[in-house]
């Protein structure tokens, strides 16, 4: 059986644990982004009273040198908590708090793209800029394998699964239908979710989120993914070409607008952010995936729904350009449009604030501009 | 698999009979450190009413020759309960009391370091010593054998699994998520859990707790640890270096400070103590483990983040030294520091007794002074 050890104990046992009374006790899950610049981590502590606001959680430290963080010489890194979100898996008054990380002299870590990314968004709150992204995701056996794959072989051909239903179409739903029921109970902006194309692959959308916020709300749907994944004994798995050949990519179509672009005329400020965002394909490549462009490189073939990674285009409707202007939004001449370039496992601090500084702020060339 | 044939009784079964009522009667599970000087044993006994402080728990007694401590010709031994906690298996208003062992002729048994540990406690408790201390511990399947690891084979190297999440990152959460609760429950100060190095390894926090109170949490908390893995049909291990090569011991570092550290300019303070600790070395690694250092040289390597055992070593923010100064104490000039010798299946009465001695009440030398 391609599930955990773990998952096998029994939860009639847990149970009975996590139903004892706790006082005044609040346990808060500090959660943070490794060196990987794709990894979460967390730990626990124990507090007294029941935090109302993120601003009565303590800063704490972890061990970056088990993180890829840091040396074990000079190891110790800070937590910063920025939002924080109820706990759907020990259940209230606990809490799920999300940090960025600094490193010993107090600056950034390499992987804490938020800081940056909400200066950004505080230099244009104005226009208010609303993202929603869609996140795809497979799920694989604890063999590594995709979960309900035949162990020694391959599923059907790709047709039929995409939003299927059925046990020959649809693999893990209860992994999906739990992650749903806990993002909304933990306050994450979830709004959908439909199976993916190849089996096996899922896809959940969060938004519409303004500014920093996506960042905050996909990276903690990403955690209770990957707990209730833990928990069922599989693993979910954010590789943007999980299976080479004739098996779709996972993406995170990035969807975006501004007050401007959702008012009445407003489809030519989307034309004209496109304008810019052709200017500066690469720079946005770069920013698209943790590796710099090397595993979008993997995903955008020009195949499978993607554009090739090698050239932008954009088309209202079109599926196979990177940008995609809804038929809708054509029609309307108002609303949004979606950038399909980011990879699944990108860090959505980078894409949106790639985003805001190419259509808003004007920026042009590779590398991005330092504000005070 | 590799969890207890306990394990699959029927626990829907074991609820009903738990859910009976009890009247006046109270359950007190009386809880001992047996001739191992690492192993817990436990006896439970009625009580007709709910016991509102420790000096309502009777003394008690148990066959010590079945326990490593006694001979069959002499064997009673006495429990003299010292600290008592909420239950929360048999719950409200059943008691656990965790007891200090005494021999037949009312003398501390070999392994009841609580004894002198309190009288040193209550020499300096003006100076209001706070420890916390970091248990760490391997999960085993009944076989022996880490759990969740191939049972042939070995997991990925260690690298994702600190603090991590994901069937392929963290084994057994449902255990430490089951130890949180019962800690909380039974009124045990544990502050924090994480994931550690080694897959399968995990580490809880007891503390601040003042004086003896910190070797009493501790080993309640290590018990409630063992009867949690039992109810899910592993096992819980503090062997120091369960895996040999490159895997990750287990240790329980020990964090200490006084009043004067936790006050401003308290780093002079911390530093005085790091200077009496690094002449008195061979003492305290004695200390640190059951077997006089015999267990912790399979552990303190130098490799691992630990220091090795034949040198002293201390530093900010240097996981690689006995003893660690945090990053924030160095910056605020106040705080505490980390001894990180203790090996997991220390005795925190030891532990906490050696600091006090070499710290407060300045003693040098191998031999602790008799007072």
């Amino acid at each position: 059986m391609a599930t955990s050890a773990s998952s096998k104990l029994s939860k009639a046992v847990k149970q009975q644990y996590m139903d004892l009374p706790q006082g005044d006790n609040v346990q808060a899950m500090y959660i943070w982004i490794d060196g990987t610049g794709e990894g979460l981590r967390c730990k626990t502590r124990t507090l007294d009273s029941e935090p109302k606001t993120i601003e009565e959680l303590p800063e704490w430290n972890f061990d970056g040198s088990s993180t890829y963080q840091s040396e074990g010489s000079n190891s110790d890194m800070y937590l910063m908590p920025q939002a924080m979100f109820r706990d759907p898996f020990r259940k209230d008054p606990n809490k799920l708090v999300l940090c960025e990380v600094l490193k010993y002299n107090r600056k950034p870590a390499e992987t804490n793209l938020r800081q940056m990314c909400k200066k950004i968004m505080d230099m244009v709150q104005n226009q208010h800029p609303w993202f929603g992204m869609e996140q795809e995701y497979t799920i694989l056996g604890t063999d590594g394998h995709p979960f309900g794959w035949p162990s020694n072989g391959f599923p059907g051909p790709q047709g039929p699964y995409y939003c299927g239903v059925g046990a020959d179409k649809a693999y893990g739903r209860d992994v999906v239908e739990a992650h749903y029921r806990a993002c909304l109970y933990a306050g994450v902006k979830i709004c959908g979710t439909n199976a993916e194309v190849m089996p096996a692959q899922w896809e959940f959308q969060v938004g519409p989120c303004e500014g920093i916020e996506m960042g905050d709300h996909l990276w903690i749907a990403r955690f209770l993914l990957h707990r209730v994944c833990e928990d069922f004994g599989v693993v979910a798995s954010f590789d943007p070409k999980p299976i080479p050949g004739n098996w779709n990519g996972a993406g995170c179509h990035t969807n975006f607008s501004t007050k401007e672009m959702r008012e009445e005329g407003g489809l030519k400020h989307i034309e004209e952010a496109i304008e810019r965002l052709a200017k500066r394909h690469q720079h946005h490549i770069r920013a698209y995936d943790p590796k710099g462009g090397l595993d979008n490189a993997r995903r955008l073939t020009g195949h499978h729904e993607t554009s090739n990674i090698n050239e932008f285009s954009a088309g209202v409707a079109n599926r196979g350009a990177s940008i995609r202007i809804p038929r809708s939004v054509g029609q309307e001449m108002k609303g949004y449009f979606e950038d399909r370039r980011p990879s699944a496992n990108c860090d959505p601090y980078a894409v949106t604030e790639a985003l805001i500084r190419t259509c808003l702020l004007s920026e042009e060339g590779e590398e991005p501009m330092t504000y005070k």
